[in-house]
């Protein structure tokens, strides 16, 4: 009992913790992409510790709470890929930091697809 | 135990107010649909710990719903701004 | 993965349906389950043509215990990946030197793709714009090799061997 109520907790606290950090990498990173990765990636993991953690404090709904963790782990990423490709197609600037940009010719490559 | 609870609320609304600054600073349009996004993920957390906390076995439904809804939105904002209508 | 008949992609379609039925509605109670057989029976029939092409083919015990391995392997990265966005974010220099580059995949299913492209968004550092053909088009925070063939061992070689079994 008190250690189902520690795991629990613990992994409430987890999640939450995560979803701040998220939310803070989205004001302090310096341009939309990393943002991005930021959000993704954090806000992603710290729901689903924390939808599981309750899961675990109230375990008549357990399988509920796994299938909304289910829910969020599969559909976040491919709604951050879809906002991404919009980003870069209507030319957000990126940071000076980049190195590389493959995604030139990457679309580029597309366009004259549809151009035949 | 509702200190616990109290502390829980409080990271995750810092964490929302995050998320609405950069929605209302964003320079961008997709800046701020992701700020959106962060925020549904973040409400969609809140919803479900909310059912845990008032015990009523709806809103994790609820939630399942608007993450659903959130989903959709997301797509269909993406798919807007990289085509227009 | 060879074509299957009609018959086939329905009762695969049906114990889908099901199944979520069972994890959505989340009691055995007998008057549920019926119910739920019942509504299943009935949307299949209208949806199973479109919304498979193995059928049971997607049982076998091989994928189903690779999904298996595949799981707690995904969560550990989901794990890494967030440790290390904390990292980028907190410390104070920021070490960040972001890029676009692309790789290269030799899965050939839409649904392994899918799995990919998920996969490499959740771990260290990367995240998947868009894929075509077998190219896929990855933004990484921190760029360590530039070139087509290092950044596809780097990124997508460790997921591979794990899809490669799942969906082929």
């Amino acid at each position: 009992m008190i250690i189902r109520l520690i795991i629990g907790y613990f992994l409430l606290y987890f999640g939450a913790l995560f979803l701040l950090l998220g939310a803070f990498g989205l004001i302090r990173l310096p341009d939309l992409y990393t943002r991005m990765q930021a959000a993704t990636k954090s806000t992603t993991l710290g729901a689903f510790s924390s939808v599981l953690g309750v899961g675990i404090l109230h375990p008549g709904w357990f399988i509920k709470c796994v299938v909304v963790a289910l829910f969020i782990l599969l559909t976040a990423p491919i709604g951050s890929s879809a906002l991404m490709r919009a980003a870069y197609k209507t030319g957000v600037p990126f940071d000076e930091r980049t190195v590389v940009d493959k995604a030139k010719e990457f679309f580029g490559e597309e366009k004259k697809e549809e151009a035949k | 135990m509702s200190i616990l609870n109290w502390i829980y609320i409080v990271i995750v609304a810092i964490g929302a107010i995050f998320a609405v600054v950069r929605m209302i600073k964003g320079p961008d349009i997709t800046d701020r649909v992701i700020a959106l996004d962060v925020f549904t993920t973040i409400t969609v957390a809140l919803f479900v710990f909310f059912a845990m906390v008032f015990d009523r076995y709806i809103y994790i439904d609820v939630a399942l719903v608007y993450g659903l809804l959130a989903f959709i939105g997301v797509l269909v904002i993406a798919r807007f701004i990289e085509r227009g209508f | 993965m060879e074509k299957v008949g009609k018959l086939n992609k329905y009762v695969f379609t049906v114990v889908v349906m099901f199944i979520s039925w069972v994890m959505l509605t989340s009691t055995f109670r007998p008057d549920e389950l019926i119910t739920g057989f019942i509504v299943s029976l009935l949307v299949a029939l209208g949806s199973f043509e479109y919304l498979t092409e193995h059928g049971l083919g997607h049982f076998s015990p091989k994928r189903i215990a690779y999904l298996m391995l595949y799981g707690p392997y995904y969560l550990w990265q989901i794990l890494l990946a967030n440790f290390d966005v904390a990292y980028r974010v907190i410390s104070p220099s920021m070490p960040i030197k972001p890029g676009f580059v692309a790789i290269k995949t030799n899965l050939k299913t839409d649904s392994g793709k899918l799995a990919l492209a998920n996969s490499i968004t959740m771990t260290p550092g990367t995240l998947t714009i868009d894929a075509k053909d077998d190219v896929l088009l990855i933004h990484w925070i921190y760029v360590k090799d530039k070139t087509l063939e290092g950044a596809t061992k780097e990124i997508g070689g460790p997921f591979e061997k794990y899809l490669k079994e799942i969906f082929g």
